[in-house]
């Protein structure tokens, strides 16, 4: 199997170097720009994957719609809350964008942590597949909720975020929107690592997420941490919801279920359960899209997006279901 | 345990009733069965009437359908006997049977129900066939062996574009034709008769069903669950895309493949026997075409019972409870579950290429998720494991998709003057389905005794599929 792997790597890097050939360097570089942006919002939603995963070995299919709920959130904040329209003044973005992330943030939290309350905690002592049966269930039921409430069509969010550039050396350019988008990003996932790692709640999840039943036992509130992960974890996507909303522009009830699916191969990648994992495997799916789409010589185009990446899941679960930075477990195989 | 203080509940009202009639639980007891049968049947044809009447549908024929759904009900059918023949659990699916073999002659003399309208169109009733057909085929997967598919879109699609290639017009370079009917002068392309595409595209996507599940099955249930995932939402993508497929039109893209041939016997049989020589042309289109799918839904439904009976079967069962100590018992998993999937798809696989030729097409867009999970429900709602569960969930939902909830729709805003739009909410309906079955009922409406006994008590003392855990310490009954 090892020998495959390196085979596919040197497939991947001479296919990556023949199109910077093709293309120029500059122009790879500009794609790599937009593989980053978007892997900066896949890492917020697969790390709600990865969390929930973590402390439950649940996957928590609405967890995708929770997310596309986020950017329903902030584009009503946006639209109907401060009425900004496109090039409004700096002043004005940044206290509403910060007050959206802040409002989408907590609903999404909220909500995550009712649909467990509802959904799965009932079920804790079902068949393992019962659970994931009603979180598909959930799933639905969200994306009705967001038909009933935005309409089935495109919300377009205006287009809030600059589009100057940062710099433009040599043909390559960074635009202020892409960068906002990693900024907003870095703060977010480093606050959930000093959680996490730094506090006594965060030792709290990671002792439940290790053996449930000795954490009880310890004096740990199973069902409360258990909540404050899924509020965690619904936060997160809620936070990835609104950068969705801003950079895209566009956002629909089903927006969540390909970006969810998307997301979680992404924790798959990168070892499900593992933060770091979750990041590094969202970072490379958004490279692998943005390459896909992007580059010209042989590249499938976005036709074959969803394939490649389902693809790259089957491949990753079949041959090394502990991902990239994941540690081989008896329940891996 | 609330469903158990329920029933005592009922039972002391019932014993209470008796008592006033002047008739005690001894007494009860010594009369002779065939007694207390009667009297149990008058008893529940009675309270029928009293419902029939109170919903003002005051017909002969609604009353025959009443009489004969509490025929069903009556419980005292089941140990009916005939010398050494046990008929009685024959009776409720014979007369099913009956009345659906009928049911395009008396339809139009139905009356309308309340709430849900008229009953369904013949033409409904050919794809509620067709989804039956569908469901019992996951009900292979799912209800029996106890892996999770939510792909099974992809058998259904491969089954539809089997069709599509060899019943069509779609590769006109090539002329071949294996007993078609009905072709229009200067046809193109291969056309093999809708018989023979059947069984084609049952073996094709059982194939296809093996290939994907011998590297997949290993996976533990969750992951396998993505995995099936994965493919449902790559096949799909392939049709749409498969237009330039390296320069090949495999599946004409987002155009769908159509006309696609009728199903038909041929002139021979149709002088001879009496058989529509072609389906398309035979004046009751929707009839024969629902004839013909029920007896494709008896097929499905006897290898379902005699499979589930056979050493197979009951392979599948012992994996579904218990993977180690079936594996422990010297049960192959792999495969058992392979031929699980292998079995499934080809139900999946006929029942697509069926439903393509009596659409007379097949589209892309028709292959989405939505629709794993749509069977998927039929299969929860009804209960997993149980034939005349799924059956039911089957029927039931794919008569809500068809007609049922714009019926619905149109009594809730005709009487509430509200303005929705209900079908609109279709997959959210059925995910509140999914959600309170699983939560309330997880063993479905009419269970599989045994299901209900794995849901309610669990087999060991490890949650159920979830074996690869080892011997951690597990919550049971936390609810």
């Amino acid at each position: 199997m090892p020998g495959t792997a390196v085979v596919l790597v040197c497939a991947l890097v001479f296919w990556i170097v023949e199109n910077i050939r093709v293309d120029g360097f500059a122009y790879f570089c500009n794609i790599s720009f937009i593989g980053l942006t978007n892997g900066a919002v896949y890492a917020l939603v697969a790390l709600g994957y990865t969390l929930v995963y973590g402390i439950l070995e649940l996957i928590n299919f609405a967890h995708g719609d929770v997310f596309m709920m986020g950017g329903m959130f902030s584009a009503t904040m946006i639209l109907s809350v401060f009425g900004l329209h496109a090039h409004a003044s700096a002043g004005s973005i940044v206290p509403a964008i910060l007050a959206s992330l802040a409002v989408a943030m907590v609903a999404c939290g909220l909500l995550n942590a009712t649909i467990e309350r509802i959904a799965y905690r009932p079920l804790r002592g079902a068949p393992r597949l019962a659970p994931l049966i009603t979180a598909i269930g959930m799933s639905f039921v969200l994306e009705d909720v967001a038909i009933a409430w935005k309409g089935p069509s495109y919300t377009a969010v205006p287009q809030v975020l600059p589009t100057g550039h940062v710099f433009s050396v040599a043909g390559v350019t960074y635009t202020w929107e892409k960068l906002i988008v990693v900024v907003i990003t870095v703060p977010v996932l480093a606050g959930l690592v000093w959680l996490v790692q730094h506090t006594r709640q965060g030792k709290a999840m990671r002792a439940t997420a290790q053996d449930r039943d000795a954490a009880a036992m310890m004096g740990i509130d199973v069902n409360r941490t258990i909540s404050f992960t899924f509020v965690i974890a619904g936060a997160l996507a809620g936070a990835g919801g609104l950068l969705y909303a801003l950079y895209f522009g566009q956002i629909r009830y089903d927006t969540g279920f390909q970006l969810g699916l998307i997301a979680f191969t992404a924790a798959v990648l990168g070892g499900i359960g593992n933060l770091p994992g979750a990041v590094l495997g969202a970072l490379a799916i958004g490279f692998i899209q943005a390459f896909n789409e992007g580059l010209t010589w042989h590249a499938p185009g976005s036709d074959w997006t969803q394939s490649i990446v389902f693809s790259i899941l089957i491949l990753i679960l079949v041959f090394r279901p502990e991902g990239l930075l994941g540690e081989r477990t008896p329940e891996g195989a | 345990m609330r469903r158990r203080r329920i029933a005592e509940a009922v039972a002391r009202v019932r014993w209470a009733a008796l008592a006033r009639a002047g008739v005690s639980e001894e007494r009860w007891d010594s009369w002779p069965r065939s007694v207390r049968r009667a009297v149990r049947a008058t008893f529940w044809v009675a309270v029928g009437l009293v419902l029939v009447a109170l919903f003002g549908v005051w017909k002969t024929s609604a009353l025959a359908v009443a009489a004969v759904i509490l025929l069903l009900v009556v419980p005292s059918w089941s140990g009916l006997r005939v010398g050494r023949l046990a008929l009685g659990k024959w009776v409720a699916p014979a007369v099913v049977l009956g009345l659906a073999i009928a049911y395009p002659y008396f339809v139009g003399s139905l009356p309308q129900l309340p709430i849900f309208g008229p009953f369904p169109q013949v033409s409904t009733m050919v794809v509620m066939a067709i989804f039956t057909m569908m469901a019992l085929g996951l009900n292979f997967v799912v209800g029996y062996a106890g892996l999770l598919d939510l792909g099974y879109v992809a058998f259904y699609a491969m089954g539809a574009y089997m069709a599509g290639w060899f019943a069509s017009d779609q590769f006109a370079s090539r002329r071949v034709n294996v007993g078609a009917v009905g072709l229009a002068e200067g046809w193109t392309g291969l056309h093999f008769s809708i018989w023979l595409v059947l069984a084609m595209a049952g073996v094709a996507t059982a194939i296809i069903g093996v290939i994907i599940g011998l590297p997949t099955l290993r996976l533990r249930g969750d992951y396998l669950a993505i995995v099936t995932l994965g493919f449902g939402e790559i096949m799909p993508q392939v049709a749409r895309n498969g237009d330039h497929f390296f320069g090949f039109n495999l599946t004409n893209g987002t155009g769908g493949i159509t006309p696609i041939d009728g199903p038909g016997f041929g002139t021979w049989a149709h002088e001879h026997l009496h058989l529509p020589a072609n389906y398309l042309t035979a004046g009751n289109l929707d009839s024969v075409f629902f004839w013909t799918a029920l007896v494709l839904v008896l097929v499905t439904v006897f290898c379902s019972m005699r499979l589930r009976d056979s050493r197979l079967g009951r392979a599948w069962v012992a994996i579904r409870e218990d993977e180690v100590a079936a594996a422990a018992m010297g049960v192959p998993l792999m495969r058992v579950k392979t031929w699980s999937y292998a079995t499934g798809a080809f139900f999946g696989g006929v029942a697509g290429a069926y439903y393509a030729s009596y659409r007379s097409g097949t589209f892309p867009d028709d292959f989405f998720f939505n629709i794993s999970v749509f069977i998927l429900c039929m299969v929860i709602l009804g209960g997993m494991g149980n034939i005349w569960g799924v059956i039911f969930g089957a029927c039931f939902l794919s008569y809500l998709d068809r007609e049922g909830l714009a019926n619905v729709g149109a009594w809730i805003n005709g009487h509430f003057g509200t303005n929705l739009n209900v079908p609109l909410y279709e997959f959210g309906i059925y995910g509140v389905i999914i959600v309170v079955v699983m939560l309330f009922r997880p063993e479905g409406l009419i269970p599989s005794a045994r299901q209900a006994a794995e849901f309610h008590e669990g087999v060991h003392d490890e949650p159920l599929y979830d074996v690869a855990r080892g011997a951690g310490v597990t919550e049971q009954g936390a609810t």
